[in-house]
This record gives C-alpha cells, structure tokens and sequence, in this order.
C-alpha cells in the first residue's frame, strides 16, 4: 500500500503542473509549489475521495489568515500527511465506537 | 429562461434532501439577443449558458440543502461535454446532485437532457462562502421563492 505521502505527492501532481519529482515532504504546497487557491480545491476534493475523509480547509484557513496559526503547519506536504494520518485514525476510531 | 438576465430556470420540479438532488426545468426562448450572433441564420443556444444552466441548478440545489446560508460561488467543470445543439423553443430537463460536500466547497454532478436525451454534462466545483453582501443574499431567496424553494412572502 502506498504511504499517504506518496498518495499525497501523485495527488498534487496529477491536478497540478509540479513535475512529481519536486514534491518532497518539507514542500509548502502554495510557496514552493505554486499550487494556487483553486488547485488546491481539486487537490483538496481528490484527497477527501481518497482517504473517505473531510480535511476542514475551512477552519484552518481560519487560523492561517487571523494569524493563528502559521501556514506551514498545514500546507507543508509532511505536516498535511500527518494531518491527514490523524484524519484517518479519528474516522476508524469513530467508526469502531459505532 | 431570460438569458439577457442570466435566470436560466423556470422552475424547480423537486429537491429531494436525502440523496442531495435536483430537477429542474426550463424552456429555451423563441427569440433573444443572444441569438443574433450565436448564430446569425442558425440560432442556437451557447454553450457556456448550458453550463451556466447546470451551475444555477447545482447552485440553488446547494443553496437549498443549506439553508440559504452560504453561496455557492462556481469555481470549475470538469469534462463539460456538450453533446448535441440546443435551438430556441426547446424544453430542458435539468438534473444536478451533489456528489461531494467538502470544507468550504462542494462538488455536483449536473446534466441536461432534451425528451430522455442527454444534451450535455458535467462535474462542478463550487466554493461555498458567507454572502460578501446582502443585496446578493436577497437576490438568491428571492430567486428561490420565485423557483419555490422558499416560502412565499
């Protein structure tokens, strides 16, 4: 099975025009990769699908833009897989208590 | 339809909540502006306002399973395919669901069809935002009232 990393990085590549090569786990997905606001979406949407979970861009672009948070801690390739990894576990661990 | 004004539906059939859908209807104008260039002596109805047919559908569908609360700003299509003309006087059927609700955005499927045919497809991507001022907030429910998706009055 692939590792959400690597499922991440074809995801990026495949909805965007960054060679797969480029996208390494310390990659921020907006500065590095100039993935812009509408890419994301489609990288968003396709990541949902994938992993059958609902990553609240929302909130976190809440927290990024009221100066809450620093836009690395989500959009950096590495910390977004791991986010995605929580995403996961709570879902099964939701899932197991039903 | 009154395509000088981008209201491209006449009305709303149903909206069912539980599988996230929509059917709508419109009838395509004998005459408009439109169709004086799009195409003198073969009137025929412009693709981008199909599209724009399926992402009002998609757009008060969303609406309404929201509770007018957010609005739905169209933001992509992918593989739009427009499958046959469109000529004035003809009645669409169109049907919209949404197949994705994300963060701050939604994902439909919409189609067209003339009689049983479908006459053109697509999948939506629309960003769901507060209301950036009230005038728009007040034209969608009035546009919804007027489709019968919010109560009269």
């Amino acid at each position: 099975m692939d590792s959400t990393f690597e499922t991440v990085a074809e995801i990026i590549a495949s909805t965007s025009d960054v060679p797969i090569e480029n996208i390494k786990p310390e990659s921020h997905i907006m500065k590095d990769l100039g993935v812009d606001s509408l890419a994301f979406l489609d990288i968003g949407f396709e990541i949902d699908q994938r992993f059958s979970i609902r990553m609240p861009i929302e909130d976190w672009m809440q927290e990024v833009n009221q100066g809450d948070a620093d836009s690395a801690e989500y959009f950096v390739v590495g910390k977004l897989c791991g986010r995605i990894d929580d995403l996961i576990a709570n879902r099964a661990t939701v899932v197991a208590a039903q | 339809m009154r395509l000088e004004f981008f209201q491209m539906l006449d009305r709303v059939e149903r909206i069912d909540h539980g599988s996230q859908a929509i059917v709508a209807h419109a009838d395509v104008p004998d005459s408009s502006p439109v169709f004086t260039g799009h195409f003198p002596g073969h009137a025929l109805m412009p693709g981008v306002l199909l599209l724009e047919t399926m992402a009002q559908a998609s757009g008060y569908l969303l609406l309404a399973l929201d509770g007018f609360s957010r609005m739905p700003f169209f933001a992509s299509a992918k593989e739009a395919n427009f499958r046959s003309f469109v000529v004035p006087g003809t009645h669409l059927r169109i049907e919209a669901s949404r197949i994705h609700q994300g963060s701050g955005y939604s994902v439909t499927q919409a189609k067209i069809l003339r009689d049983e045919t479908t006459v053109c497809d697509a999948q939506m991507m629309f960003r769901t935002v507060s209301f950036p001022v009230p005038a728009l907030a007040a034209h969608v429910q009035n546009e919804g009232k007027r489709l019968g998706l919010l109560p009269q009055g």
